[in-house]
């Protein structure tokens, strides 16, 4: 099929074809640590997991690579949200009295114990989220013991990250996580929290509320007091309870960007300080004087990262016109070795699409591209299983900056091409979005580097890579992409006040 | 990124039979090397027997691709060699061209290479004047690639770049490319060590130099083999620069005709991995044979 495709349009390199068959196939290599899920789950409010009465409702938590439901999970009541907040504020006193050093040391153990539970995480999130062991195994879990690490340092140094000042905790924090990376998006939002002395009330998302459940028995362990870290499980009902509560003293959230209006919305009602981490665009821009091979894994690990459901992904890639027919076809060859399957198989690349809706969504921008004139290509061959929900990884060219593929977030393993003649054509279009998450720059040349880094209107900009994450290193985005930065000194800055 | 790249590679997971078929393969593509100053015809010799025989208790695998040796000893391996069936098929790899520093004139090192094959050797590993190259030189180097391969005839010509003396990616790629248009035919190879220089192969740069293949295979149609040398003792490092080949070339350079491993004690690393296969336990390295 994809040597019929390359013929019409490059007569010679039908001969010279790259094949990636079967000739050495890799056996299946599934995870083999088993991980023990209950049949039920009941909430997680002032260090205690909730038994369900009569009128308790439980929805499912499928397992998106094979449909099955992996445990009941409660579905979070105005009530629940109430105790949750309550317990919360009750534990607020004794948390900030609570010297940083000591708090310190809360977050330390809870780091340990996440890297000695880390396998276990791995194989709990690559169920319940559809993302590749690979990925579960040597990002998410490390980032998020991480960022425990990294925010007991600060605990007892808050003075010095706002020299001259007084920093105190802000309050009780309602934060609100998405479905993308669930246990890594707790962590990012309960340590600083933690940190700077905050109470927390986190509802982590509907389709993946399981490690963030194994992170409360991980509190548990800890030690940590009771009611300074609450979880409470449900659908957008749920947040909508926490974000509208009036006892709260902070909202974040991390999301789409049309919840996070109306987040924006009920804090500001309330007049109380909110960070928000929304969707994007972002681009990866690649010149003709950089590396290809290295762009190409760029572009690789931008877009087909974790299904492409990463909110700073490289969706929009702009290549430099002259390079444009070698970029596509080196894509081609290496989008063929990447294999979509099985999340638990060591040997996965790409796992399966977290839930049935975003599947139909990322479905409905497949065919609204080809409709609006662009070209899909899908390189890569073999079947996927007939059960579960799954998008080969593709990119469209032929698009055009006014697609909708160009402009609104998929959300999904989909990639638009398009291309640029000069730099400033780059950055304009770069910048022409509502977004401004991420943006990725491609050149050997040092110089035109750092003049596109000062203009391109992004919060995070790689050169040279993408997609690199450090809990050192500030997270957060321009115009629609949110406010507040995650991580680093700057993310302290959501979690204090003067 | 190129090393990000490498590191993604040792992460696959080979298990049960693919890693059956991966041990053998790689046995395939080994060139059993001995290169000391103290090299015997006897120690060559028993070499010779160990690559048409790898492991006499176990008759299903194959022979190696090639023993390695000095020019001097070509004759001794070319004769011990054609004594079975199977050894004639195993070719002889002789290094030359003033090997391994390649710092003498080149009309000693095309004697030098003219000879090894006089004396009968299938492949001749050259080294390229990395004095020249890191001098800027590229056409004198270009013009000795190109005698070299002339003065080989039928041989096939593996070309060594030295990649511990170039040190960085771009010069890596630069030699690699410049190798392959000196008049490398199909089959012929680019190599990466001496063996004698620190670092020697790195999955880095044979991740460079499959790429620079891959490249001149589009432009001209030629394949061009590799071989990493040096540094590769383990049958897991082994099978990790099988996962890059695969995933970089594709199928059709997975054969000791396009790549091979330069080593002399990865062998019996594969052996010992294939007997365990076999039998179920690890045997004591003393039970497979130095040479």
């Amino acid at each position: 099929m994809n040597e019929h495709a390359s013929s019409q349009t490059e007569p010679k390199a039908d001969a010279r074809s790259l094949r990636f068959g079967e000739s050495w196939d890799y056996a299946p290599a599934p995870e083999s640590v088993k991980v023990e899920i209950a049949e039920k789950y009941g909430h997680y409010i002032n260090g205690k997991f909730t038994t369900p009465t009569k009128t308790t409702k439980f929805f499912g938590s499928i397992n998106p690579s094979n449909e099955k439901v992996l445990c009941k999970v409660t579905q979070g009541t105005k009530k629940d949200v109430d105790k949750a907040v309550d317990a919360a504020k009750s534990a607020l006193t004794g948390w900030k009295r609570l010297s940083g050093k000591e708090r310190g040391k809360y977050l330390y153990r809870i780091a340990r114990r996440i890297q000695e539970r880390a396998r276990e995480l791995a194989v709990l999130e690559s169920m319940d989220g559809g993302k590749p062991i690979r990925e579960s195994r040597d990002v998410d879990v490390p980032l998020a013991a991480q960022h425990f690490f990294y925010h007991a340092g600060w605990a007892d140094k808050l003075k010095y990250a706002f020299p001259n000042r007084d920093p105190q905790p802000v309050g009780v924090c309602g934060q609100i996580i998405p479905w993308n990376f669930p246990l890594l998006m707790a962590a990012w939002k309960i340590a600083p929290a933690l940190a700077c002395g905050n109470t927390v009330v986190l509802k982590p998302a509907e389709t993946t509320p399981l490690t963030a459940l194994r992170l409360a028995e991980i509190f548990d362990e800890c030690e940590l007091p009771a009611g300074v870290v609450n979880i409470v499980t449900g659908d957008g009902a749920t947040g909508q309870a926490l974000a509208e509560h009036k006892g709260l003293d902070k909202l974040a959230f991390t999301g789409s960007t049309s919840v996070g209006k109306k987040i924006a919305a009920a804090a500001a009602e309330r007049d109380i300080p909110c960070t928000l981490e929304l969707g994007g665009k972002s681009p990866n821009i690649i010149f003709d004087d950089a590396s290809i091979d290295q762009a190409i894994e760029g572009i690789i690990s931008g877009i087909y990262f974790n299904q492409g459901h990463v909110c700073c992904a490289g969706s929009r890639l702009f290549v430099q016109e002259s390079v444009l027919d070698e970029v596509i076809r080196r894509l081609e060859w290496r989008m063929k070795s990447l294999r979509v399957g099985d999340p638990l198989d060591k040997n996965t690349d790409v796992g399966a699409i977290n839930s049935k809706a975003q599947l139909a969504t990322i479905n409905r921008y497949l065919k609204i591209g080809s409709e609006e004139g662009a070209e899909v290509h899908v390189p890569g061959g073999g079947e996927v299983p007939a059960k579960g929900y799954w998008c080969r990884p593709c990119f469209f060219t032929g698009v055009q900056q006014s697609h909708q593929i160009a402009r609104e977030e998929i959300f999904g393993p989909v990639l638009a091409v398009m291309s640029f003649r000069t730099p400033e054509e780059a950055i304009q279009r770069a910048n022409n979005t509502p977004y401004g998450l991420s943006a990725g720059i491609w050149t050997d040349k040092g110089s035109k580097m750092f003049e596109l880094a000062g203009k391109l209107k992004a919060g995070v900009i790689w050169c040279n890579t993408f997609n690199r994450f450090d809990a050192a290193s500030p997270f957060g985005g321009y115009k629609e992409s949110g406010f507040g930065r995650e991580g680093g000194m700057q993310g302290l800055r959501g979690y204090v006040k003067f | 990124m190129a090393d990000r790249r490498a590191a993604e590679f040792t992460t696959r997971s080979i298990k049960t039979s693919a890693k059956e078929a991966g041990l053998r393969l790689a046995l395939s593509m080994v060139d059993l090397t001995t290169l000391e100053g103290k090299d015997s015809p006897e120690k060559v010799r028993s070499l010779c027997r160990k690559a048409v025989t790898p492991d006499p208790t176990d008759p299903s695998l194959p022979t190696v691709a090639a023993v390695c040796v000095y020019p001097e000893l070509v004759k001794v391996a070319r004769a011990e060699l054609d004594k079975s069936e199977a050894g004639k098929k195993v070719s002889v790899a002789s290094v030359a061209t003033g090997f391994p520093s390649g710092q003498y004139p080149l009309e000693v090192r095309l004697y030098d290479v003219r000879r090894a094959v006089e004396a009968g050797a299938n492949e001749i590993d050259m080294v390229i004047s990395r004095g020249l190259f890191l001098a800027g030189q590229r056409g004198k180097v270009f013009d000795e690639i190109a005698a070299v391969k002339e003065s080989c005839g039928d041989a096939h010509l593996k070309v060594i770049l030295e990649t511990g003396e170039l040190e960085t990616y771009d010069l890596v790629r630069a030699a690699s490319d410049l190798a392959m248009n000196a008049g490398l035919t199909e089959h012929d190879f680019i190599k990466t060590s001496t063996g004698k220089v620190n670092p020697a192969a790195t999955m880095g740069v044979t991740l460079v130099m499959l790429e620079a293949i891959r490249d001149h295979y589009f432009k001209t149609g030629v394949k061009i083999g590799m071989k990493p040398a040096g540094g590769i003792r383990s049958s897991k490092q082994a099978l990790h620069y099988l996962v890059m080949v695969k995933e970089t070339l594709g199928d059709d350079w997975m054969t000791p005709e396009l790549f091979r491993f330069g080593a002399s004690s990865l062998a019996n690393d594969l052996l010992m991995q294939l007997a365990r296969r076999r039998t179920g336990h690890y045997m004591s390295p003393d039970d497979f044979s130095e040479a």
